[in-house]
């Protein structure tokens, strides 16, 4: 295989929209749609004389997403205008930061299919403004090129909008998709973001370049831009070091380019600039004075972090033994995951809790529409089930019983069994009269059993229970069963 | 600054990255005005400010910040009636050259 | 002319105040005035007439109601870079001369939440670029005390409107003088306060750290008092100042009794020819007589101040003026594409100051002339900060000449760089930040001139109290008179 030859060397460039009441640097609602041009106001519009002022929940927001990396939160931060004409970009700046942003290093860690944990680390994140959305009409495909004309709706501009970026340490698609789950995963667990692709509040761009595999030294790169979900990240990462490959292979030689990822071409295309090269300008705003976290804010924001999803990942695929897919399960649903982790600490068993929480518990919500987190099963109840089979006081007929009269809201199991009965039993002399019964009521059945067919111990072994109503001990059953038998 | 003395203003450039679009007599005025203003500013090499940092901002201050409480926004019409061409509830623009092109 | 219109912002709220004269009657005086002599001297770009008489009525009311207004009823002039709702805010420029606000800047709110009234928005050089007026694309300003003159920039058609009687208050934006200097051509008093003390929000920015609103007047009571009601805090403006604000109203003196008054070395003024000359050591002599001591002081980076802020200046108007494009409002001329559409505005919407300023600016910021320029005036900056520190720590109050010269004529400075001279004296208090002012202090050419005093920063108090026993004491300002 030629692809052997060579390794990819990828970095991510990714726009998240922060998750605040109003917008970056005014008050009007960041909500995702509205009427169009209904969520603007003098600031966002760049109306003559408005002035930013700098929303403290993005900030904070920001501090938080650094420490979940380990990132280092410097003690000084300013903004900077990055100054570019776009018509969606109110002000014909973005303010921005360019030399001094809020959180600097850190490590992404992640998990691929294959449970293989990886880190990708990363530059820095900084805080920015969005822009408004353009509708570009006259091309019939709504493309950009070709178009006649471009509508503007303004809502969007002015949300805050944190850009991450990472070092190139991602080498394959499956990395490159892997890293932004878990930013996705960790940016929603915080709070920070809502992180919906369909709705845009998170964009990214990559940067992909190959070199000789055991080469040290970094190859031409180029940037793919317009990738809309992460499938389309895998596909066009794949696509275009491919085609890098074939370039090299013929002998050709990559160009430093922007390149836009094509989705129904399955390619990247070139995207030459006819303007001249960027010259951003950038300087520190001077509508704005800069910021300094201070250590307590951010001791106090790192103490209230919650488990990131790695963590997780780590503890229920290293520590508990779960797979990927029931790892990853838990993982995307916060509170099951929270529910599951109450379940484990109470029931000291994380294999029945996985059983008990993605089985029987899944499938009840699913049919019942209400989360598990919120039907009447606590996870102390829970962990009172699995201890009752454990200790082998009830076996599983009983228990999956037992769960749907839980999820009906009956209570402690310990409390229904107490009260019912239901504990199994294993007094050998009770069973043995059960035996006795069903061996006498059943002569067809001890003659076929003593002919050789040996696979009516099963039908009498179910005889026994029903006659027990369920609380026999089965193992005990089988061995008296047989005894008597033989 | 000996290196920025010598560079002639190259007001083409600087108008394209402005938007301003220039004729041929501006660019002939504008790029000597220009020029005798930078002979000008250049005095500043004269400066010794290798252990000066620089001011942004001659009154210090640090953390302004909003809470993050939503606001009332402008009457859409109000917002619209300002704009030089607009299509129902937006603002048009002619097409934009996509880099692509 | 009815006697309403000399009367001073003082006067007209104390009259009103205690129901003496109506807001109102003020207001139809000023306005029949200001229609009277205005085709004249051509202050004002747009007329309030109707929303003057009703924010009058409002401003009776609220005196009936028994409310104590600070400016009730006091006429005032807005220079037309302040946003005021419903009306038009122009900046002197083709690129907004048909913009109407829809929101209110928070000085003129507190100006007329304090019982002041808008009668009109003021000429200007566009975008507060120039120290003539001639720089505005929408009309001519004259000076009051000579026709054939300009009133001095940016905020001339504010001073020119209180130099003739046609406001008792006028608003301006300083930057690099633009209160300042107008106020001297015009005899009146031009107060810049420090940097952040007035609220920036709804004005329309040049430079954004240099820009601060202040007051034109008649009197240095009446500074005080319109920088009383605008001064304070504000949540809209990040860079407005957060210290509470001694009120000056009540600081004002009669005398300069243990004050030291520092006088700048390198500001030579024989430069200034024989009879300024003689006219600033009179006025130097003036504040001795009033009891104050002269104190020599350096400030070894005067002749570096309009490189300096030659290169800040435009460097953030650059920026500033992007926002100015055909796509939200104001001026769009056509083009096949987004592109020329923005480069057919600009070109149509600008006049050549304003472009010259946004290239030089545009030029400073730009990749590998960045820090030899941007960053080196910035850095340039604190020096003068540094500068003033030292030489208030021997003086209280620092006083020049306002402006190199009186009133010139139209047409007289034909290139860029003498003009820009104009600011020579003011610029330096703008890098640094601190509060100052130009008082009338005597004629030359049958023209007046003024006396700046500069204080360190937040020491408006002291500022006004000074310049109100110099008023007081020497009244140049009625040595002349307008010709309207």
């Amino acid at each position: 295989m030629i692809a052997t030859k060579y390794e990819a060397v990828i970095g991510i460039e990714c726009h998240v929209e922060l998750k605040t009441k109003s917008k970056m640097f005014c008050a009007c609602a960041n909500e995702f749609g509205g009427e169009p041009n209904t969520k603007v106001c003098p600031v966002c519009l760049a109306l003559p004389g408005a002035l930013p002022v700098a929303n403290k929940e993005a900030i904070e927001h920001m501090v938080v997403a650094g420490l979940a990396f380990g990132s280092e939160i410097p003690a000084f931060s300013k903004f900077d205008r990055k100054n570019y004409f776009y018509p969606d970009m109110p002000k014909n700046y973005q303010i921005s930061q360019y030399d001094m942003p809020l959180t600097q290093g850190g490590v992404v860690r992640y998990w691929l299919d294959d449970g293989t944990v990886k880190e990708c680390r990363l530059t820095r994140i900084h805080l920015e403004e969005d822009t408004g959305k353009s509708t570009h009409a006259g091309s019939g495909d709504g493309r950009i090129a070709g178009s006649s004309f471009s509508l503007i709706d303004f809502n969007r501009a002015g949300v805050p909008l944190m850009e991450c970026v990472s070092e190139p340490d991602i080498r394959t698609a499956d990395e490159a998709v892997g890293y932004l789950e878990a930013l996705k995963r960790t940016f929603v667990q915080l709070g920070v973001s809502d992180v919906k692709m369909e709705e845009g509040s998170l964009r990214c761009d990559a940067n992909v370049s190959i070199r000789p595999a055991g080469s040290t030294e970094y190859g031409t790169k180029t940037e793919i831009k317009n990738m809309n979900s992460f499938r389309s990240v895998h596909r066009a990462i794949q696509s275009e070091i491919a085609r890098q490959i074939e370039v090299l292979e013929s002998g050709g030689r990559i160009v430093q380019e922007t390149r836009g990822w094509d989705e129904v071409a399955g390619t990247t295309h070139s995207m030459r600039s006819k303007e001249q090269a960027h010259d951003y300008r950038y300087f520190p705003d001077p509508d704005l004075v800069p910021i300094e976290v201070d250590a307590a804010a951010i001791e106090r924001l790192r103490a209230a972090l919650p488990s990131l999803p790695i963590a997780r990942f780590e503890r229920y695929h290293a520590g508990y033994g779960l797979d990927v897919k029931q790892a990853t399960q838990l993982i995307d649903n916060l509170p099951l995951a929270e529910y599951f982790d109450r379940c484990v600490s109470a029931s000291g068993n994380p294999q029945q809790s996985t059983n008990f929480v993605l089985g029987d518990l899944s499938r009840l919500a699913n049919e019942s529409g209400t989360p598990v987190h919120e039907s009447p099963v606590t996870p102390e109840h829970l962990a009172e089930l699995i201890a009752l089979v454990e200790s082998k006081t009830i076996n599983s007929k009983i228990a999956k019983e037992l769960l749907a009269r839980m999820w009906n809201g009956e209570g402690s199991p310990k409390q229904i069994v107490e009260k019912e009965g239901l504990a199994q039993t294993s007094d050998a002399g009770a069973i043995e009269k059960f035996v006795a019964d069903v061996l006498a009521a059943n002569p067809d059945a001890v003659a076929s059993y003593k002919a050789g067919k040996t696979n009516v111990l099963g039908f009498l072994t179910g005889q026994v229970m029903k006659a027990s109503r369920g609380k026999a001990n089965p193992a005990l059953v089988q061995e008296l069963l047989t005894r008597h038998l033989s | 600054m000996s290196s920025a003395k010598s560079a002639k203003i190259d007001v083409r450039y600087v108008a394209k990255l402005a938007r301003i679009a220039l004729t041929e007599e501006e660019v002939e005025r504008f790029g000597a005005q220009l020029g005798d203003l930078l002979e000008h500013v250049n005095v500043l090499s004269e400066l010794d400010t290798a252990s000066v940092a620089a001011t942004a901002q001659v009154v210090e201050s640090r953390n302004v910040e909003r809470e993050d409480v939503a606001g009332s926004c402008l009457d859409r019409e109000t917002v619209l009636s300002m704009a030089p061409q607009r299509q129902g509830a937006f603002f048009r623009v002619p097409r934009i050259i996509a880099e692509a092109e | 002319m009815a006697e309403y219109v000399r009367w001073s912002a003082a006067q007209i709220a104390r009259a009103v105040n205690a129901g003496e004269v109506s807001a109102r009657q003020i207001a139809d005086a000023t306005l029949e005035h200001v229609d009277a002599v205005d085709d004249r001297i051509g202050a004002f770009l747009t007329r309030l007439h109707e929303p003057a008489r009703a924010a009058a009525d409002r401003v009776d009311a609220r005196v009936r109601a028994g409310e104590k207004l600070p400016l009730a009823g006091v006429p005032v002039a807005v220079k037309d870079n302040m946003c005021l709702t419903g009306t038009r805010t122009t900046c002197g420029s083709k690129i907004l001369e048909n913009w109407i606000s829809p929101y209110t800047g928070t000085a003129v709110q507190r100006i007329i939440d304090a019982g002041g009234i808008p009668i009109g928005k003021c000429n200007m050089d566009e975008f507060a670029m120039g120290s003539s007026c001639e720089n505005s694309a929408l009309g001519v300003t004259r000076n009051p005390y000579d026709l054939r003159r300009v009133p001095g920039g940016s905020s001339g058609g504010s001073a020119a409107a209180v130099a003739a009687f046609e406001s008792a208050i006028g608003l301006g934006s300083d930057t690099g003088g633009s209160i300042r200097e107008p106020g001297a051509f015009c005899n009146i008093v031009g107060f810049k306060p420090t940097y952040g003390r007035v609220s920036r929000y709804g004005l329309v920015a040049f430079a954004s750290s240099l820009d601060q609103i202040g007051p034109l007047t008649r009197t240095v009571e009446d500074a005080a008092l319109a920088y009383d009601a605008m001064a304070g805090h504000d949540p809209m403006d990040s860079t407005s100042i957060a210290r509470p604000v001694d009120p000056t109203a009540g600081a004002l003196r009669d005398d300069l009794r243990g004050v030291r008054v520092g006088i700048v070395k390198e500001f030579v003024t024989e430069k200034l020819g024989p009879e300024i000359h003689a006219l600033y050591q009179r006025a130097y002599k003036e504040l001795t007589d009033l009891g104050a001591e002269l104190v020599e002081v350096s400030l070894p980076t005067a002749d570096y101040g309009l490189a300096t802020y030659y290169l800040i200046a435009p460097a953030e108007c650059s920026s500033n003026l992007a926002r100015f494009d055909g796509v939200r409002y104001g001026l769009r001329v056509d083009g096949p594409d987004v592109g020329q559409m923005y480069e057919n505005t600009r070109a149509a919407g600008f006049g050549p100051e304003v472009k010259r300023r946004i290239l030089i600016g545009t030029y400073a910021l730009s990749s590998g002339y960045y820090d030899a320029y941007y960053v080196k005036a910035q850095k340039a900056r604190t020096l003068f900060s540094q500068d003033f520190a030292r030489a208030f720590e021997r003086c209280d109050l620092i006083a020049s000449p306002a402006a190199s010269s009186p009133a010139f004529e139209f047409n007289a400075k034909s290139d860029p760089y003498s003009m820009y001279m104009m600011d020579y004296y003011t610029i330096p208090m703008s890098l640094a930040g601190l509060p100052a002012l130009s008082v009338p202090c005597g004629w030359v050419q049958n023209m007046p001139m003024g006396l700046q005093l500069a204080a360190p920063l937040f020491e408006e108090a002291r500022l006004l109290g000074a310049a109100h026993a110099y008023e007081r004491a020497t009244r140049h300002a009625g040595e002349g008179a307008v010709a309207v």
